[in-house]
């Protein structure tokens, strides 16, 4: 007998807030710098030091709920957790225990059968990142020392703590993927999973379906991708059901993901839980948020991206999946959106073709990431109206847009240069036309049976004779009148 | 309150705090005879009373977005017990 | 003349320096000299900045012959400035092995505002390890003795402060006061010693005990001199968001000295059982010498102020287990003999880093942050804490300020209590109260008993801090205790 078994999961998702110094002193928050040299007495904690929160971390917090549709607390305080590590300088971190800066928010995700499922946020809070470690070799535990970096320590971060509403581990990742989307767009975060200013922290239980009692949970820790947030969750999905159906009992426990190997190992036990001793911090007075206050911040958010859809929808037309490509990131948005302000809206769709098909394949074959986009709309537009008026066809914009791309010339500059304008000459063409069908008589035979795409044939090969030039229409009827013509010899 | 032995072990790991023997023995001893004197607050009614954190009443102190120069890394790292490549040294970490 | 600089006031070396009349270099070398007359049998300083203090002084002088008359309140004043208040250039140890050796990068904000008044800072002072003691026996270098019997303590925990102003080696000194760390030894030590108002004084770069409830402030031999540092250290700081912003009023004293139309109370649970008859005698005589001055004085009651020890030991030495995390052995100070990994470094160097006193409180606090335990200690001592407010909220309707003794007993014989530290700290039962609430109190000798100085405290409401050294001064002018000095033979003898 098999039990079909449901699993739910909850997620601690930490990300770094994109303002210019850290939270608690005004060192540069910057990636990349090297090792200690953006610190100073507060964010080493030197003796002596003491922290003052950053306006706009405080801000940008409260963006982040907002666009995650959160209540803002009026009222909120920090709080000191005390542990010990090497990282972590004071021997506490600034967090927020009992009163969040956000709280009761939600998430819309939608499933590949294009169904919608809400995600709830429990808490938003604001807290202090920790430096680095640098280890020899990848494993803490096996390294005889380690080197620690505190560039990174005093960053501002966010923890999102949604309940437990997720039930697998794609909608984990579709959650996270709309969740690092919404917060791009908020401009609160780069939100860079490969620079480490988004991490999570995953909780997993398994139950029987049906049942509406949670089972027990096992927390995963250091899962720094999406793809390993959902091979961490596949993993320990599958292990709780094997030690379920073997009659075993799972441990409430703290476990280490290891992505290399795709396994997680025992990090500790319930019993040995950490004590964290919380405590409001003395050092800062608490937060008032007022009505005013969080209507102004408000007004700075940017339209988000499920909002953003809808309105490529309706507004341009776009289909839900061209929609849904071009909202997919903050930048691809912003970019289609200058180019249709600048085109028109009644090109918003060649817009789109030409965003998805073109632009995004030739990111894909160099590999850019959505903020190196290798075309300015100005130059994507400056070719649509060449092909607009007739200048230059479809098929030779193909090229232009490729020479743009390299050379980042406008489109009117590369036609030029390369003598790429359209062949509306109707004598030049018909010449050309009838020397082709004349050349040919096995195709125009074909024609004369009745094979209408013979006709076609004939317009490639102008094509080709005029290098792609040709205006296909007008190539079209020249064919047609040659063909007619040797038809009547 | 009489603390146990036990009690001061733990307390002392979670403050990182190696005790000798007379330590424990004596912290025992002394922090039951003044957590005996501090239970003297349980016997005030505190029902309905807030806690004061705070002993003047600010709010909102905040700092503007502005980058200030950093130390220099030669000037902190000449503090440190212990440094290299441009990084604190600290012993092997042998729990998570 | 320059022999004598001892005994003149911060106000009169000033005065002196800015006419001309004395150099800094003079005064400078006048307080060296009596530095290393009676340090031998005072041990109020670890650090003697005797290159430093000259250099500075120098460079004051070249200012002023060059013509330059835009000179600080402080110009040409020797201070001594305890050793938990970050100095650039001189140690900063606050007395513990944890930090021997150690040199800030940085000036404290008080550090920085006493150079810009053209203070000359002529060393660090002893103390209680990390503040945490009544008598300096606590830190690890030195024991400190009281000027006016060698064989007592003086106090503390800024201990070196006061015992430095009351031997005559500088005029003003900068102390911490948690739960009565100036006030105290400034009453052992027969000197003035403020306790601003909790936010007055930026806590930047002072080394935090418990952070809610630190405040510097300066010691001195009267009222004007200890105003007047207080006018230079006081006001906004940005680096600290406890700072509440505030610039206190110009002081002037002056005129007649009167307290008519000032409404004082008399708080019975702090002039009850546990003070000395001695020092009872001598704050009943005080209280009538400022009814002489015109005041009014009415019993009045702090009721929740019999818990208020219990409370602040709890809420204090939360904060200070907390606060004393950082010092671990990975970016600065001691770190113990290679052994083990990482948690073995933290606890050998932080157990052989500490010392007692300061591990007893570490234990304690974490004790009552632990799981468990938070609402029963924490929680509840935050709750008790409101009630002390409110008690003096209500005694300041009918009140402009509060006057009690600041210890219930004078200065003990070193050693007497080092192994009983409840004893100990119940020694601050008049202080502590003012801490939780973040008032501003004063302590003023107002006599002796058996040759050791008696200390009277007046405690005033949130940033009264001007109006409390106008009734302290009205006091010093009628009753001139604060000029007793202490008798030290000046070659090592006594
Ligand atoms: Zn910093």
């Amino acid at each position: 007998m098999s039990t079909k078994w449901e699993t739910v999961i909850g997620l601690e998702v930490h990300v770094e807030l994109a303002t210019e110094t850290k939270v608690w002193c005004s060192c540069k928050n910057e990636f990349g710098a090297e090792p200690n040299t953006n610190v100073c007495p507060v964010c080493l904690a030197l003796p002596g030091s003491l922290p003052v929160l950053n306006a706009r971390a405080l801000e940008y917090t409260i963006k982040a709920g907002l666009a995650l549709n959160c209540k803002i607390q009026r009222r909120s305080k920090f709080d000191r957790k005390n542990y010990f590590y090497a990282d972590l300088p004071s021997g506490y971190q600034i967090s927020q225990f009992d009163l969040p800066l956000c709280y009761d928010g939600y998430v819309d995700i939608t499933l590949k059968d294009g169904t919608t499922r809400r995600i709830r946020i429990q808490r938003i809070h604001l807290e202090t990142d920790a430096g680095k470690l640098v280890h020899a070799g990848d494993d803490v535990a096996a390294a005889d020392f380690s080197l620690v970096d505190f560039n990174r320590a005093g960053v501002p971060l966010i923890e999102i703590v949604t309940e437990p509403d997720l039930r697998s581990a794609e909608e984990a990742g579709l959650f996270l993927e709309k969740l690092r989307s919404i917060l791009k767009y908020s401009g609160v975060s780069d939100v860079k999973m490969e620079e480490g200013s988004m991490r999570c922290d995953v909780n997993v239980s398994v139950r029987p379906a049906g049942s509406t009692e949670f089972g027990v949970r096992s927390e995963l820790k250091n899962v720094n991708s999406f793809s390993a947030a959902v091979r961490g969750i596949e993993y320990e999905q599958k292990r709780h059901i094997r030690i379920l159906e073997e009659g075993g009992q799972v441990e409430q426990e703290t476990r280490s993901w290891r992505d290399a190997q795709g396994i997680s190992v025992l990090l500790r036990s319930k019993e040995d839980a950490e004590d964290y001793r919380y405590f409001p911090e003395p050092d800062l007075p608490p937060v008032e948020v007022t009505t005013e206050e969080i209507e102004r911040i408000r007004a700075t958010l940017p339209e988000l991206p499920d909002a953003l859809m809808q309105r490529l929808m309706t507004e341009y037309g776009l289909s839900a999946y061209d929609a849904s490509v071009i909202v997919a990131e903050r930048e691809y948005a912003q970019w289609f959106l200058q180019a249709v302000e600048l085109a028109g809206a009644d090109q918003a769709k060649a817009v789109a073709n030409w965003q998805i098909n073109e632009l995004y394949r030739v990111m894909n074959e160099k590999e850019l990431g959505p903020d190196q986009i290798p075309l300015t709309p100005e130059q994507l537009v400056g070719m649509l109206k060449l092909m607009e008026k007739g200048t230059i066809t479809g098929k030779i914009a193909k090229t232009v847009f490729d020479k743009m791309v390299e050379t980042g010339k406008d489109a009117e500059t590369i036609v030029k240069d390369e003598g790429l304008t359209q062949v509306a000459d109707e004598g030049e063409l018909l010449a050309i036309a009838r020397e082709v069908v004349a050349a040919n008589p096995k195709v125009f035979e074909d024609w004369k049976s009745g094979k209408q795409s013979a006709a076609q044939w004939f317009v490639g090969q102008i094509m080709k004779r005029t290098r792609g030039r040709a205006n296909p229409q007008l190539a079209l009827k020249l064919v047609t009148q040659a063909l007619e013509e040797q038809a009547q010899k | 309150m009489a603390l146990t032995r036990d009690e001061i072990a733990r307390v002392a790991h979670m403050a990182r705090l190696s005790l000798s023997e007379e330590e424990i023995e004596g912290f025992a001893e002394q922090l039951s005879r003044i957590l005996e004197h501090v239970e003297r607050i349980n016997q005030v009614d505190v029902t309905d009373v807030p806690p004061t954190y705070h002993a003047v009443t600010l709010q909102n102190v905040l700092r503007e977005d502005e980058p200030q120069p950093s130390l220099e890394r030669e000037t902190v790292l000449a503090l440190a017990p212990e440094s290299e490549a441009g990084c604190y040294k600290v012993p092997k970490i042998t729990e998570g | 003349m320059s022999g004598m600089t001892h005994i003149l006031s911060a106000a009169r070396l000033n005065r002196l320096f800015l006419a001309g009349e004395l150099s800094a270099v003079e005064i400078a070398e006048s307080a060296l000299s009596r530095i290393a007359k009676v340090e031998p049998q005072v041990g109020a300083f670890l650090h003697v900045a005797a290159e430093h203090v000259l250099d500075r002084a120098k460079k004051l002088d070249a200012r002023r012959r060059a013509g330059d008359n835009e000179f600080g309140p402080l110009a040409g004043v020797p201070i001594a400035v305890k050793d938990n208040i970050c100095t650039c250039g001189m140690e900063t140890t606050c007395a513990s092995r944890m930090l021997k050796g150690y040199v800030s990068p940085y000036d404290a904000t008080v550090v920085e505002r006493l150079r810009a008044s053209g203070a000359m800072i002529i060393g660090k002072t002893n103390m209680d390890e990390f503040a945490m003691g009544s008598s300096g026996e606590a830190s690890a270098f030195q024991t400190t003795r009281n000027p006016w019997d060698l064989e007592r303590v003086p106090g503390g925990s800024s201990s070196g402060s006061a015992a430095a102003v009351a031997a005559g080696e500088v005029p003003l000194a900068l102390g911490t006061d948690t739960g009565g760390s100036i006030r105290q030894p400034a009453a052992f030590t027969g000197v003035v010693g403020l306790k601003p108002t909790y936010g007055y004084v930026s806590r930047y770069g002072v080394v935090s005990f418990a952070s809610s409830l630190d405040q510097v402030g300066p010691l001195g031999h009267d009222v004007e001199d200890v105003a007047r540092l207080f006018e230079v250290i006081a006001g906004p700081d940005r680096r600290d968001a406890t700072n509440a912003g505030r610039t206190p009023p110009e002081l002037k004293f002056g005129g007649d000295p009167s307290l008519a139309g000032v409404r004082l109370g008399v708080p019975r649970e702090l002039f009850g059982q546990g003070i000395d008859s001695g020092v009872k005698a001598r704050v009943e005589e005080a209280i009538r010498q400022l009814e002489d001055l015109g005041a009014t004085v009415e019993e009045c009651s702090l009721p929740s102020t019999e818990y208020a020890l219990s409370a602040y030991y709890v809420i204090a030495l939360a904060e200070a287990s907390s606060n004393l995390a950082r010092y671990d052995g990975v970016r600065y100070g001691f770190r113990a003999a290679q052994t083990g990994g990482l948690t073995e470094m933290y606890s050998k160097t932080r157990g052989e880093g500490f010392g007692a006193e300061v591990k007893r409180r570490i234990m304690l606090g974490t004790y009552v942050l632990s799981s468990g335990h938070y609402d029963a200690y924490y929680r509840k001592a935050q709750q008790v804490r409101t009630l002390v407010v409110r008690d003096f909220e209500r005694a300041f309707e009918r009140f402009d300020a509060l006057v009690t003794p600041t210890t219930p007993f004078t200065a003990w014989r070193i050693g007497e209590k080092i192994d009983d530290p409840m004893a100990m700290y119940l020694g601050d039962i008049c202080t502590i109260p003012v801490n939780l609430a973040g008032l501003p109190a004063i302590s003023v000798p107002c006599g002796f008993v058996d040759g050791l100085p008696v200390g009277m405290q007046l405690i005033g409401k949130h940033f009264a801090d001007a109006q409390l050294l106008q009734m302290a001064w009205a006091y010093q002018k009628v009753t001139k205790h604060h000029e007793s000095r202490p008798v030290l033979t000046e070659e090592g003898g006594r």
